[in-house]
């Protein structure tokens, strides 16, 4: 009787799958449940969330944005957050992003850090500003050959306070590179006081998840979520001079800085060195133009390293270390903020040091 | 049969002489990536253990109480494999719940066994041996430990090997396969000390 053996199988797997199910459900239900856990910030603000979840998405129901390239999987080790309770011991999950000056300062993170009972945890006053948005794809321009000004309009919420020089997270949804969504960093281009819209500019990265999703699948009308402001470079609040260095889309947060510093008539005197391969690496020059003459006192020095025959170049050449060593006589009175490569970043820090500016007055954003 | 043999003799002989893992080259995907260092295998090693002796236990009392009476032993791999990961899953839920530094040094790793063939093989031998209750237990018991020996005494000189000069072709899962194959050889000075099958 082969249909009744048939039935008789199926139902003994029916059956055993169905029992263990149960079982998952009710265990489910009672050991994995935590109930609600409290979470205080700051030792001032206090949330309440479903327990059992990471410290990271929990936040994230809250509308609080922790910093995170990886959407939580514990690869980018970006979630770093103070942890002022006890909240058990490091999972080997946290230890390769964690140093042990960290370890003694109890830095956790936040996506591997389940909440199983109430916590306190310190983060950036400025976090608090942290917003996600939904926007909608203005336009898309190419500024080079590799380089896309990607204009976004806010949409819901639609306005952003963010200090010139800041960043947002870019969200990618899941596409063929991607099984699951992912975030990526990008400086904002666009002027603060401008506060219904973005301006980002992207680089394009040979199989880079984000820039393939914005060079490739992005169209005008759109609709892309982004959440931010994030990041401490920005112009201090001082007299000394100014030298700005960047490369590539490094151009973003200078030009949004610049262009704060003329809306608000801020008189210093700012030298922007900007280091390219070749003229077709070069872009808003035009714009660059407009604001030597609207700033008080503005240089703007692009260097090529390697200017092509044809092109006819007249500008500085070399390397932008070599071009900053020509031009900088002393550090004396100088304040530096630097963006772009690591390596770049890492070779010009040198050069400023060596001409006698503090390390404490070069601020820098490095593009991974 | 089993006639002759008894528990203990099975579980010396599941660690020595029929080493899972050496002998009939079960669990090797875990073994050659969670064998980088002594801490982490140790607790890998653990959880295999526990979760080897805890599994054949279930799976014979499955066997010989709901596939046998129903006629139903072809369906064994399947019911097997639902166990096991059921099994898992539960245990994760309650480590976790009970002991944070348990979790943070084996619950992180039972996710992985759930996929781990040397599990299932040990579910099947028992099975195919002819094993009592008893039997199995120690069985799963010993061929854990044999597991867990394994892979510490790998995550050993894994660990030694990072001083030396590998040639670049061999890095990395090469030796490694070529020192677990060094390891079985070594492993079976002790065969026929035993014998179960």
């Amino acid at each position: 009787m082969p249909v009744q053996a048939l039935l008789i199988g199926i139902g003994a797997i029916c059956g055993v799958s169905t029992f263990l199910a149960i079982l998952m459900v009710i265990a489910d239900a009672t050991i994995a449940n935590y109930g609600d856990v409290k979470i205080k910030i700051n030792e001032d603000k206090e949330v309440e969330v479903t327990g059992g979840k990471p410290l990271l998405s929990s936040l994230m129901e809250q509308r609080i944005f922790i910093p995170s390239a990886c959407g939580g999987r514990g690869s980018c080790g970006l979630c770093k957050v103070k942890v002022t309770s006890d909240a058990g011991e490091y999972l080997p999950t946290e230890l390769p992003w964690i140093t042990d000056e960290e370890k003694k300062d109890n830095i956790r993170l936040a996506c591997q850090l389940k909440l199983k009972k109430d916590i306190s945890i310190r983060i950036p006053e400025e976090l608090f500003n942290v917003k996600e948005y939904l926007a909608e794809v203005v336009s898309l321009k190419d500024l080079t050959y590799d380089i896309k000004q990607v204009t976004l309009k806010l949409i819901n919420p639609d306005d952003i306070s963010f200090k010139a020089g800041q960043y947002i997270q870019f969200k990618v949804p899941e596409y063929e590179m991607t099984a699951e969504p992912v975030y990526r960093a990008y400086s904002m281009a666009s002027h603060p006081s401008r506060k219904n819209e973005v301006e980002l500019e992207v680089r394009l990265v040979s199989n880079g998840i984000c820039t393939t999703y914005i060079f490739e699948h992005l169209k005008a009308g759109d609709s892309v979520t982004i959440n931010g402001p994030y990041g401490d470079f920005f112009l201090r609040d001082t007299d000394s001079d100014i030298i700005f260095i960047a490369g590539g889309s490094g151009m973003a947060p200078i030009k949004s800085i610049l262009n704060d510093m003329a809306d608000r008539g801020v008189e210093r005197n700012i030298v922007y060195f900007f280091g390219a391969r070749s003229v077709r690496d070069l872009f808003l020059l035009e714009e660059m133009k407009e604001l030597e003459k609207k700033l008080h006192n503005f240089t703007f020095v692009p260097a090529l390293s390697e200017p092509q025959l044809g092109e006819n170049w007249k500008g500085e050449t070399g390397l932008i270390t070599e071009v900053l060593d020509r031009h900088l006589k002393s550090g004396e009175n100088v304040e530096a903020y630097l963006c772009g490569s690591p390596g770049m970043i890492d070779a010009t820090k040198e050069v400023l040091i060596k001409r006698g500016v503090p390390e404490g007055l070069i601020y820098y954003d490095k593009f991974g | 049969m089993t006639e002759g043999i008894t528990f203990y003799a099975i579980f010396f002989a599941a660690i020595f002489t029929n080493n899972i893992l050496l002998t009939n080259y079960l669990g090797m995907c875990s073994f050659l990536a969670v064998s980088r260092e002594v801490k982490t295998s140790v607790g890998l090693g653990m959880a295999v253990i526990f979760v080897m002796a805890v599994t054949s236990a279930l799976n014979w009392l499955a066997y010989r109480y709901i596939l046998v009476p129903l006629d139903l032993v072809y369906l064994r791999y399947i019911i097997f494999i639902v166990i096991i990961a059921a099994f898992v899953q539960l245990i994760e839920m309650i480590i976790e719940r009970v002991s944070d530094s348990l979790y943070a040094s084996l619950g992180i790793f039972l996710p992985l066994i759930t996929v781990n063939c040397a599990i299932l093989g040990v579910s099947l031998f028992m099975i195919i041996r002819d094993y009592h209750f008893l039997s199995s237990f120690f069985y799963g018991l010993g061929s854990g430990i044999g597991w867990a020996l394994a892979i510490v005494a790998m995550a050993g000189i894994r660990q030694k090997m990072t001083r030396s000069r590998v040639p670049k072709g061999l890095a990395g899962a090469g030796i490694t396969l070529i020192i677990a194959g060094i390891m079985a050889l070594a492993f079976m000075g002790f065969s026929g000390m035993i014998k179960i099958s």
